[in-house]
Order: structure tokens, then C-alpha cells, then sequence
């Protein structure tokens, strides 16, 4: 079941480097919503916040609140293995396990999260495949290494391995700017369908991308090189795009400056 | 498109066709002095080190099938060495017993002992300690053999009467582990030397391999929601995996090569004991250097035979683990 965002007051440091400054904002449940601004405006560093990767880069560590419905992510009794396995995240660059089968990349997961029987892990594997449209090229070499599909077709693995184990919420973190504009194409399509029953969150340097897959867009930016990043407005897509509210967001969209 | 048919006029004139030989050369390309240099050098040492393996193959073939055209008994499997009888008898048996036998011994205990160093230097020790920890494990490698060799005659040897001891009493039903006799100069206090040995080597390579599995992919298995323990078993060994295998077989190439330590330590005969307990048998290395310097040119050639053997378990055993790496290349991180 697809679950809400509710962050606030969240800063993110590395060693002593603040990263990112007071951000709060509330994601909604079966929405897609994009961060967008320029390089080195910490939107990655925030939405890996999200699931506690932020924490596993040396010196990195979070101040304030993430609520996935009413569960506070950084309390004091929470596992992040446990979040990461409600979480689930893409990555930049498609990283299937390149010692593993297609079969075993996407059922990865699943064996982590407990023990299944091999035809319960064949049905989720097929559906999961099946969810990120892959299946039909993958069908008959379920037993070849992931590592010999393609580009975009390894980027769809890695998803069908995110969401194979039902994440409440699935962080993507600029999931095509590795991948040609037909595999785009396949991924922001598949974002239309995965919204249906997925909270996601992605970040994405292409804003037409977000104009296209997004309902819900935030603007991230920074006042100099070496201060922190900040949110500079969250609003409804087309709004962000027609008629920000705030100028600096105007700025960037039109192209102005980053 | 065909520019030609768009503006015929302007074609321009057909070129000969170019001869084969020049044709080879422009498909190389114009080479580079650096190039040819640096070529002719790899190139070059390349064909030495087959030349080399080659030169030494034909002296141990050569030299063995003297003294093997001589040996009135089965070279292969008899249990005496005695070069200086008339006619000559001797044997390899029980020296390729033993020589595969305290490597293994040596593998069993060093790799995983070395596997577990190098994933606790990269993968789990505070980073000020990784540098001091790896920095000891090298220093065991700068050790002079005969070191081992002494150490292991002086301190192993008396305090394996304990560890014996114990083995005996509760495993001694197995055969293997009984203990009937003599100081602890066995197979089994060589394979734990010889461990000892051999450990520097493997954590090192197999420490330099673990350090490259590639962030992404732990990171990949971090956001599945996998423990430090089970990132490392998805994405740091099996990347790791062909790596360790030839770091172990480095491994495996000094224990079975290995001499003073096995002579100082060991006390030989000729005879396959069952008990890795019992003091006694020998190794193809140690059975050279206690008896080269006062063999006779006869019983020279005797022991390279026997070193020729020892050369031939060492290709089997590196070709059967390439073949081991090769099955699964498709597989192989090295496709991250």
C-alpha cells in the first residue's frame, strides 16, 4: 500500500559540510513527484535521506523528521535496513547484481526479506518483470546474467527488482540521464503506471522530464557553492511550470541561469 | 545516400585499388615511436616468460628421464628413495602425498582465515585501524622462510603437544587424527606453518579485490534493504569470488613450493601415514633440499625428476582453477 511523506525541518550534513537546510515538505500517496535545480543543490543528498542511504556515506548524518504515514524513519527503535526494505530506490546508473541471473536480480529482494517457495518466487518475479515491461524481452533467458541487457533494459531490471518486493514509496534518482531517449521514453511511461500503486519520488536534471512525469514538482536550490542547499518552493506541477511563485524558480525553469 | 549520382561532375576520379600489402599497412594505421617501443617491449616479455617456462620444462624432462630410465622400481608409486642402491630404487609416492596433503591443510586453514582478514579490512574495521591491520599482515610476508622454519621447530612444534592431545582423545576414532608416537614433526604442524605462510599472500590480493567491488552495486543491495553481512554476501564475495580463487592459488603455489620450513620443521621418512598426527612423510621441496647437497650426480637427477612432478601438479592445479573462473565469466563482476 502506497504511504505518505511527511518530512520537516530536515537538515543533512557530510562530516561538517551542511548539505541541505530545513527542508519540509508533505509527499502524497500515489503521486509522482520530481525535484529539480541545479548541480550540487542537494536534491540527491535529500531524497537519500529518504531511506536512510544517506546516512551509510562516511560523515554523513540527518537532523529532523521523516514520517511515512505517522512512523518517524529516524526514531530511535527504527532499523534502516528495515525502512530500505519500504523504501525501495533506483539508482543513476542501472546496477543489476552483475554476478546473478535476471531471475535472481529481481527476486533478490524477496530472499533478503525472508524464505519463499521457488513458485512463489516465480510468480512474483514474472508480475514484478511483467510491471516494469521487461518481461517480454527477458521471458525466455530468465537464466541469463543481467549484466548482458542493455542500458535501458537493465534500468527496467533494476525496477522490477525495486518493486518486487511491494515498497510503499520508490525513490528514483535521475533514472534515465544514463539512457537513450527511447529508453527514456519506456521508463517515464512506466512512472505513469507505477504511480497507481507507488508513492514516487524523482529527481531529474531534465525538466521537461518532470514537466512530463509529475504531478507535484520542488524546486531545490543554493545560494553559493559551499552553502547548503535549500527548497525553494513545492508546488503543482503545471504551476511550477506556467506560474512560480517565486522568481528564482522562474529563473531556472526559463533557462535564466544554473 | 550515393553522393556520386547527385553530382556526378564533381566525383572524383576512382583510385587504384591499392595493393595488399599497402592495404595491410593503412589498415594498421601510421604507428607511433612510443607505440612500436612500448610494443615491442610487451611483446617481448611476453615471448620471454614462454620461452623461459619452455627452457625449464625441457631441463626437467631432460635431466628426469636419465635417472627415471634407470629406476628399477615403479617411479610413481614406490615408498623408498635410494638412489645410491644398485640398481637404484626410488619413488615419488610418498613425497606427492605428502606435498598435496600439507597444502591443503595449509588452504583449509589459510583462506578462510585470509577471506575474513580482507573483508574486515575493507569492509568492517573503523578506517584508522584498516591501514595499521593491513600493514602487519605484509609485514608477515617480509619474513625470511627459515624464520618460519625455526619458529616453527622451536615454539610450534612443543606447543602442538596440547592441540594433539586433544585431537587424539576425541577425534583419534577417525584414524586420521590419532596419535601414537613421536614429537608433533607431522603433516599436520607443517600444514598449520605453511598457513601461516601463505596467509600474507592471499589477504592481500584478496583485500585488493574486495576494495573494488564497486560502490553501485552495494549500494544496490543496501536499498533492498540487505544487512552489512548480507551486502557482502550479494555484492562483495561473489564479486570477489574469481579474484580469491587466484589469490588462493598463489597461495597454494608457495605452500607447495615451500622448503625450509618444511625441512626444519618435519621430521621425514618414507611412508604414508593415515594420521596427519604421526610424525613422518615428506614434501617434493624438502625432500630436494635435505638431500641435494649430497646426492650424487645421479641422485641429482632423481630429484629434479621429482621436481619435475611437483611442476606438473602446479599446472594442473592453476589450470583447473582457470577453468573454475572461465566457467563463470559471464557471470564475472568484472561486468558491473
Amino acid at each position: 500500500m502506497a504511504k505518505r511523506i511527511d518530512v520537516s525541518g530536515l537538515t543533512a550534513y557530510y562530516g561538517s559540510h551542511k548539505a541541505i537546510e530545513d527542508i519540509s515538505m508533505t509527499v502524497e500517496p500515489r503521486t509522482v513527484t520530481a525535484f529539480i535545480g541545479p548541480s550540487g543543490c542537494g536534491k540527491s543528498t535529500f531524497l537519500r535521506t529518504l531511506n536512510r542511504m544517506h546516512e551509510v556515506t562516511p560523515g554523513g548524518r540527518v537532523e529532523g523528521k521523516v514520517l511515512l504515514d505517522d512512523e518517524d524513519l529516524y526514531g530511535h527503535a527504527i532499523d534502516p535496513v528495515s525502512v530500505r526494505r519500504e523504501i525501495g530506490m533506483v539508482f543513476q546508473r542501472p546496477n543489476p547484481f552483475p554476478t546473478m541471473s535476471i531471475f535472481d536480480n529481481v527476486a533478490a529482494g524477496l530472499r533478503l526479506a525472508g524464505s519463499y517457495k521457488k513458485s512463489e518466487l516465480t510468480d512474483v518475479v514474472e508480475k514484478s518483470l511483467k510491471g516494469a515491461n521487461l518481461w517480454n524481452e527477458v521471458k525466455d533467458r530468465l537464466n541469463k546474467p543481467g549484466s548482458g541487457l542493455s542500458g535501458g533494459q537493465q534500468q527496467r531490471l533494476c525496477i522490477a527488482r525495486a518493486i518486487a518486493v511491494e515498497p510503499k514509496v520508490l525513490l528514483m534518482d535521475e533514472p534515465c540521464s544514463a539512457l537513450d531517449p527511447i529508453s527514456t521514453l519506456a521508463i517515464e511511461d512506466l512512472i505513469g503506471e507505477l504511480k497507481e500503486r507507488f508513492t514516487i519520488v524523482i529527481v531529474t536534471h531534465n525538466m521537461q522530464q518532470a514537466a512530463r512525469v509529475s504531478d507535484r514538482t520542488a524546486f531545490f536550490n543554493l545560494a553559493a557553492v559551499g552553502q547548503p542547499g535549500k527548497l525553494i518552493e513545492i508546488d503543482d506541477t503545471e504551476r511550477i511550470f506556467s506560474n512560480p511563485s517565486v522568481q528564482a524558480t522562474e529563473d531556472y525553469i526559463s533557462g535564466r541561469f544554473g | 545516400m550515393d553522393i556520386s549520382t547527385k553530382n556526378p561532375e564533381e566525383a572524383p576520379p576512382p583510385t587504384p585499388e591499392p595493393s595488399t600489402a599497402e592495404r595491410k599497412r593503412t589498415a594498421r594505421g601510421a604507428t607511433r615511436p612510443g607505440d612500436r617501443i612500448f610494443l615491442g617491449i610487451s611483446r617481448g616479455s611476453g615471448i620471454l616468460l614462454l620461452v623461459i617456462m619452455a627452457a625449464i620444462a625441457v631441463f626437467l624432462t631432460y635431466r628426469a628421464s636419465l635417472a627415471i630410465s634407470k629406476d628399477h622400481a615403479n617411479f610413481l608409486t614406490t615408498f623408498e628413495w635410494n638412489t645410491g642402491l644398485v640398481p637404484p630404487k626410488f619413488g615419488i609416492a610418498v613425497l606427492a602425498f605428502g606435498t598435496v596433503v600439507s597444502s591443503i591443510i595449509a588452504m583449509v586453514i589459510a583462506v578462510p582465515i585470509a577471506v575474513a582478514i580482507a573483508l574486515f579490512t575493507t569492509h568492517y574495521a573503523p578506517r584508522r585501524l584498516r591501514g595499521p591491520v593491513s600493514y602487519v599482515i605484509d609485514l608477515l610476508a617480509a619474513v625470511p622462510s627459515i624464520v618460519y622454519g625455526l619458529w616453527g621447530a622451536l615454539i610450534l612444534v612443543p606447543h602442538m603437544i596440547g592441540l594433539f592431545g586433544w585431537l587424539n582423545d576425541y577425534f583419534g576414532w577417525t584414524g586420521i587424527f590419532s596419535w601414537e608416537e613421536g614429537a608433533p614433526r607431522s603433516m599436520l604442524t607443517v600444514g598449520i606453518l605453511l598457513a601461516i605462510m601463505i596467509l600474507p599472500i592471499i589477504t592481500n590480493v584478496s583485500r585488493e579485490v574486495f576494495r573494488q567491488a564497486p560502490q553501485m552495486i552495494e549500494e544496490a543491495a543496501l536499498a533492498l534493504g540487505a544487512t552489512r553481512w548480507e551486502v557482502i554476501r550479494m555484492a562483495v564475495i561473489p564479486f570477489g569470488r574469481s579474484g580469491v580463487i587466484s589469490a588462493s592459488m598463489l597461495g597454494l603455489g608457495r605452500a607447495l613450493g615451500e622448503t625450509m620450513a618444511v625441512a626444519t620443521v618435519l621430521s621425514p621418512d618414507f611412508i604414508i601415514h593415515a594420521s596427519l598426527l604421526n610424525p613422518g612423510g615428506g614434501t617434493f621441496a624438502q625432500n630436494i633440499a635435505s638431500k641435494f647437497s649430497e646426492a650424487t650426480p645421479f641422485g641429482r637427477d632423481a630429484l629434479i625428476a621429482s621436481g619435475l612432478v611437483l611442476f606438473v601438479i602446479t599446472l594442473l592445479v592453476n589450470g583447473a582453477a582457470r577453468l573454475i573462473i572461465a566457467r563463470r565469466a559471464e557471470y564475472s563482476g568484472a561486468n558491473a
